[in-house]
């Protein structure tokens, strides 16, 4: 395994699709993650949002389509990039799921949780790297050994966060990593995630439902409706309501809330 | 808004608490106290206020292990407290009704929808089993759903969340309640289809006068939805605000759950976070 190079890394989608059962969840979806960049993915329930970043850890099988891995600080040639589902691609990009309360083994303490990722990619400095991630995701030592029960839904997000990231990895895939917690515990999150990217120089790939926290968090984003890509836009743009597709527009006026008379 | 004369439901004092490991009582409601009418109520808290329990409490759906005690709970005039279990029983479903919060859970999964929405009625009411099934048809198209002959035969795993929880609210209100406390309704849905939801709802409470609590931890939503909001934390209603009256709102656990939300449009880096004052839970 080559080393891991500490500059940014970039990602590029090209004519991604899914199909599940003659069901095509993904329909020729590409874009461009620059190294560094905060992208995000929007849509609403089967959109194929979450498949689209299951298919790029290799979690969703690829009909056709590439996921390949750009940039690097040291030159790399793009070929020489690790390909998707291999043990060096994993050690570069790794994912933290919507759910803390299915995410988290129970029956593992958060010490066990946290050696997993380093045993199986042979990482030696186990202590040091446990420590540091939970002080990284603000948790401190006292939490290594509890149980995912006898933490809170913020708490154990915190560690799904510890996990992805105790590896080292330079890009982050977010399956709407908030959307199970309370308001107040999402600021917290949200505050960390960018407090780590601009640390770590990290490269994230956000999806979620709500506009709001996806402009917030990334730079550009991606509308999508039933696996198709609707628009491609800057999250500027979408919060000074500069958009050009109906659906996003749609979206933009149902999450500015109810309207009396509707 | 509210019928000045006599609110559909009065709670005072009301209490919910739980037995400890340690043998004491831990109060997860500790005297909340409101009056509802024909109108739409917002109760609004984060997860752990208490605002479920509260819910649950009226209709009398509290774990069995709970202790519900109140100086007053009231449900148009009927001590519910101290009525009989069994005149409990016909009011609820009947008079006072309950939407969950996710209809993948809350329905049946092995009876289908049709069958689901023509037992809750003839649970409460004496109609043939023909009439039974012309009224569920209808009780389906109130809530807007295209097609329902076709819905009434399909299984809850065979259609959308949205179309079941339109589904749930149909059954919920056949037997045409006064009363309907629906816990966090939309939180499973699409933002497109929360509205399409909350509309339906919104026009049940114009078109039969029927008073709507709306149970939810989504501050925004509610502010646009409901007449009046209460804002629970600990436990306790901290604050009552009127529609769109949200701006105004003076505690500062309000206020911190306002300001912690990203807003689309303003850029706030980081994003504030709430800093929990002990007194608040006092």
């Amino acid at each position: 395994m080559n080393s891991v190079s500490s500059g940014a890394l970039g990602l590029e989608v090209r004519q991604l699709r899914v199909v599940y059962d003659g069901f095509t969840a993904v329909d020729y979806a590409s874009f461009c993650v620059a190294p560094g960049e905060s992208f995000g993915i929007v849509g609403e329930s089967g959109s194929g949002k979450s498949t689209v970043l299951r298919a790029i850890c290799g979690l969703a099988p690829k009909a056709s389509g590439t996921v390949q891995l750009v940039g690097g600080s040291s030159g790399e040639a793009s070929a020489a990039q690790p390909t998707p589902g291999s043990k060096a691609f994993s050690r570069r990009v790794q994912m933290v799921f919507q759910d803390p309360y299915g995410s988290l083994h129970p029956r593992q303490t958060v010490d066990s949780l946290l050696a997993e990722p380093l045993a199986i990619h042979g990482i030696a400095d186990a202590e040091t790297r446990i420590e540091r991630a939970l002080n990284e995701v603000g948790l401190g030592q006292g939490f290594r050994f509890r149980y995912p029960h006898q933490l809170s839904g913020g708490q154990r997000q915190r560690i799904a966060i510890a996990r992805a990231l105790i590896l080292e990895p330079q890009i982050l895939l977010l399956d709407e990593p908030t959307s199970a917690l309370d308001a107040s515990v999402q600021a917290e999150i949200l505050n960390l995630l960018e407090e780590l990217r601009r640390l770590r120089n990290l490269t994230f790939i956000m999806v979620s439902h709500d506009l709001a926290v996806v402009t917030h968090l990334c730079e550009r984003l991606l509308v999508m409706q039933r696996g198709h890509s609707v628009e491609l836009l800057a999250a500027a743009d979408l919060a000074a309501r500069r958009v050009s597709q109906p659906y996003t527009l749609s979206l933009m006026q149902a999450a500015s809330g109810f309207r009396r008379g509707q | 808004m509210s019928s000045a004369a006599s609110p559909l439901l009065i709670v005072e004092d009301m209490r919910v608490a739980f037995p400890s490991r340690d043998g004491g009582l831990r109060e997860a409601v500790r005297g909340v106290s409101f009056t509802l009418g024909r109108e739409r109520l917002g109760l609004v808290g984060e997860s752990g206020s208490g605002k479920s329990q509260t819910g649950r409490a009226i209709l009398g759906l509290s774990a069995p292990e709970s202790r519900v005690s109140a100086r007053r709970l009231e449900f148009s005039g009927i001590d519910l407290l101290n009525c009989p279990p069994k005149q409990r029983r016909t009011l609820r479903g009947a008079r006072m009704a309950m939407v969950l919060q996710d209809p993948k859970f809350s329905l049946n999964p092995v009876m289908t929808i049709g069958a689901q929405i023509v037992e809750t009625l003839r649970a409460h009411r004496r109609v043939s089993s023909k009439e039974a099934k012309a009224q569920a048809l209808a009780a389906l198209e109130s809530v807007r759903i295209d097609d329902p002959a076709r819905v009434f035969k399909l299984y809850p795993h065979e259609v959308s969340g949205g179309m079941g929880q339109r589904a749930m609210i149909a059954m919920m209100l056949i037997a045409e309640p006064d009363l309907l406390i629906a816990d966090e309704p939309t939180s499973a849905l699409d933002v497109t289809v929360q509205l399409q939801v909350l509309s339906i709802l919104d026009a049940l409470v114009k078109e039969r006068g029927m008073g709507l609590m709306l149970v939810s931890h989504d501050l925004r939503l509610v502010s646009t939805f409901c007449d009046r909001i209460l804002v629970m934390y600990a436990g306790r209603i901290v604050e009552e605000l009127a529609a769109g009256g949200l701006a105004d709102a003076r505690h500062p656990y309000t206020r911190g759950l306002m300001a912690c939300l990203p807003q689309l449009g303003a850029s706030t880096h980081p994003l504030a976070t709430l800093e929990r004052q002990p007194e608040w839970a006092l």
